[in-house]
């Protein structure tokens, strides 16, 4: 009894420390990630879109994916979501008489959903593989189907909802937007832009390096409503073509600069981001407050070492306890 | 007039091949065609080409004339429908147009004046071009009195007010800013009356000859929408029947003139197409019936929004246009939609789990069956187990 006793006072010894290095560990969680140098990223202006759904034509086009059928009209693509088929899709915001554009009382409001790129993914932080990764320059989120294993933690640690998985396929891949860069397509390598970006006529999907559009978005922050302002289309670097509109009324809110660690797509807006289906987000990236834990625990290969020896134990008490039986 | 009798089966079109200088067939036609764009029946046709035949219906019209380029009265005398000068001619009395009548000067203000006595509360009166109301209406007279004193009078009698073009429906061309004159349409100096607005720049003479067919057929003025445009003719956007419009919904787009996508037919919206945010029929009926693909943007050219108040001659011409379709309900998903997982319903996702379940438990259990006997000392294989 002494002994079992010894090795009970041990083990909850150990817990305990383990249980303190962990404490301090997640103390010093490492900071977010800062955003690439060069990295690229779009701007999305909520009140520029029309909703003529281009954008969503030519992601499917560009990536060659099937329209989503969901009634007996086969008129055109009715995507409710992202989905296996779908990696971009314009929504609707819609109250009461949603006769106004832009306003969030009897308006409506379109919403761009696609991959926001984050600056500090949460996708590539629980990806147990080196499936999902972020390009060291362009600072892309990519996923690469080789290495895949198909345990879907990036769809949950998404904040956004963005990874989806073929569920209608035997041989089904996490499908998700990688900026028309993933192999094959190779847009940006190529020197061009996003098909999105490419197809929008109004450049409510403005291209371009995620310090200009940044840049882009204060300035329209600063635009008193009403104004005249020369919108650019394209790439924000090397617009194609301009053209005029009146300012509207923007939030104050350039959803991306902080959240969550930041994200390389911008969106702007008139209406308030919750009531565009964005998630509410601190600026702390789950994945550098995880990453914390997760790290120390298993750093020096802490934690598994600890389990190992606690089962090692437990085997070999049981076992001797069985030998002593016998 | 009060409503008519349909029985028309019995009536003589002989003679209209001497009054009108048309055969029979091709005047029976024409209403019959009339009555077709505005959507009515073919009884409603016959009664519009009886009404039409008998003199004794014509109405007398007076016909102003304001700030403008008389493209309305051109357009309409250049319409490619059989003998449309004979019968705009003759279905009305045409009593005063200035730019018509064979007369001039005083003799033709007094047939004016007698006219307008004489047919006190049934004469249509058309105004066409702007009206300016600055300084008095100082900037365009006629006979020595000014536009806005000669429209107001004319009003007064009218039985029906038809502003013809776009500067007398909302001011046109002269109205966009500075505005000097104070050019405005007739609506805006007429409180009070009924001004039905045939805008367009120039409008479309099927869309006058229709409305005016109608008021001289009913004797009442065709369904109108909030702006007083008769809703056969400007119910749907230019966008919502423009046969370019696949072409916006792919995102294919012209982006410069000439350019690969121009020389396909590609949506003109990118080089400022103003046909989402302009109400007309031009997409069915073409430009002023000339034919053969014969409007703006079947030529390439991006809808200018001549008819449009706040559009033409006001937005830049490459501007883009506001898009006024997708008000709802339109096929946009809502913000927290979620996509079915196609092909595998939860009820169906049970199942599978409940067999799945099934088949791991039914293992189990023969496996434990197979450690009993292994235990048991029996000599068996697991082959056999498996047949049991």
């Amino acid at each position: 009894m002494k002994r079992r006793e010894f090795l009970k006072k041990s083990l909850s010894t150990g817990t305990a420390t383990l249980c303190t290095v962990a404490a301090a560990g997640s103390a010093e969680a490492r900071e977010n990630l800062k955003p690439k140098e060069d990295a690229i990223g779009m701007l999305y202006d909520s009140t520029l879109c029309v909703g003529c759904k281009a954008c969503v034509y030519k992601c499917k086009e560009v990536n060659g994916m099937p329209p989503v059928q969901e009634s007996e009209i086969y008129a055109w693509d009715e995507a409710r979501d992202l989905s296996g088929d779908t990696m971009n899709v314009i929504k609707i915001y819609q109250d009461g008489t949603a006769a106004v554009k832009d306003s969030e009382v009897d308006g409506f409001a379109f919403e761009k959903r696609s991959c926001m790129h984050c600056v500090d993914p949460g996708c590539v932080s629980v990806c147990p593989v080196t499936a999902m990764r972020q390009d060291p320059i362009t600072g892309i989120v990519t996923h690469h189907a080789d290495v895949c294993i198909g345990c879907r933690n990036c769809m949950v640690g998404c904040p956004y909802n963005v990874p989806q998985f073929e569920y209608d396929d035997a041989f089904g891949q996490i499908i998700k937007c990688q900026m028309c860069n993933q192999k094959g397509v190779e847009r940006i390598d190529k020197g061009m832009m996003t098909g999105c970006a490419e197809a929008c006529p109004t450049g409510a999907t403005l291209f371009g390096s995620r310090t200009e559009l940044m840049a882009e978005a204060k300035r329209r922050m600063d635009l008193k409503a009403g104004e005249i302002y020369n919108y650019p289309r394209g790439d924000v670097r090397t617009p194609d073509s301009f053209h005029e509109k009146e300012v509207p009324e923007y939030k104050k809110h350039i959803w991306g600069e902080t959240e969550a660690g930041g994200t390389n797509v911008l969106h702007i807006s008139s209406v308030s981001f919750d009531k565009l289906g964005m998630p509410p987000l601190g600026d702390r990236s789950a994945a550098s407050i995880a990453e914390g834990v997760q790290h120390s625990l298993y750093s020096y290969l802490a934690l598994p070492a600890v389990a190992l020896a606690g089962l090692a134990i437990t085997v070999r008490r049981n076992t001797d306890d069985k030998e002593e039986e016998l | 007039m009060a409503e008519h009798d349909f029985e028309t089966d019995g009536f003589d079109f002989s003679n209209v091949a001497n009054k009108l200088g048309v055969t029979r067939r091709t005047y029976l036609k024409f209403c019959a065609g009339v009555a077709a764009s505005l959507g009515l029946s073919t009884k409603a046709s016959l009664a519009m080409a009886q009404t039409i035949a008998e003199a004794s219906k014509r109405p007398p019209v007076i016909w102003l004339h304001g700030q403008e380029c008389t493209g309305p009265t051109e357009s309409l005398l250049r319409s490619e429908q059989p003998s449309l000068a004979h019968l705009i001619l003759d279905m009305i009395s045409l009593d005063y147009h200035q730019t018509l009548d064979a007369g001039a000067g005083h003799k033709v203000e007094e047939i004016k004046k007698k006219s307008m006595e004489e047919n006190k509360g049934k004469y249509l009166l058309v105004v066409e071009g702007a009206i300016p109301v600055k300084d008095g209406g100082i900037y365009c007279k006629i006979a020595g009195e000014t536009m806005l004193d000669l429209t107001v009078e004319a009003a007064e009698n009218a039985a029906a007010i038809v502003a013809f073009g776009s500067c007398a429906s909302w001011g046109g061309v002269q109205s966009a800013s500075p505005n000097p004159t104070g050019a405005k349409g007739a609506q805006a100096i007429l409180p009070g009356k009924t001004v039905v607005n045939i805008p367009g720049c120039p409008p479309n003479p099927a869309n006058f000859l229709g409305t005016v067919l109608y008021f001289v057929t009913f004797g009442k003025l065709p369904p109108l929408d909030e702006q007083n445009r008769p809703k056969w003719a400007y119910g749907r956007l230019i966008h919502e029947n423009c046969y370019r419009r696949p072409h916006f919904d792919a995102g294919r787009f012209a982006t410069e003139f000439g350019d690969e996508g121009h020389k396909k037919g590609y949506c003109l919206y990118k080089l400022g197409c103003k046909g989402p945010e302009t109400y007309n029929n031009c997409p069915s009926l073409e430009f002023n019936n000339v034919g053969g693909g014969v409007w703006p943007v079947g030529v390439g050219h991006p809808c200018f929004g001549c008819s449009e108040q706040g559009v033409g001659f006001n937005k830049p011409m490459f501007s883009l246009a506001d898009v006024k379709t997708h008000t709802p309900p339109n096929n946009f998903p809502a913000i927290d939609d979620r996509q079915q997982e196609s092909g595998i319903s939860p009820t169906a996702a049970a199942i599978g789990g409940a067999a799945v379940g099934a088949a791991i438990g039914a293992t189990l259990v023969a496996s434990k069956k197979l450690g009993n006997k292994d235990a048991g000392g029996d000599e068996s294989s697991s082959s056999d187990d498996q047949g049991k």
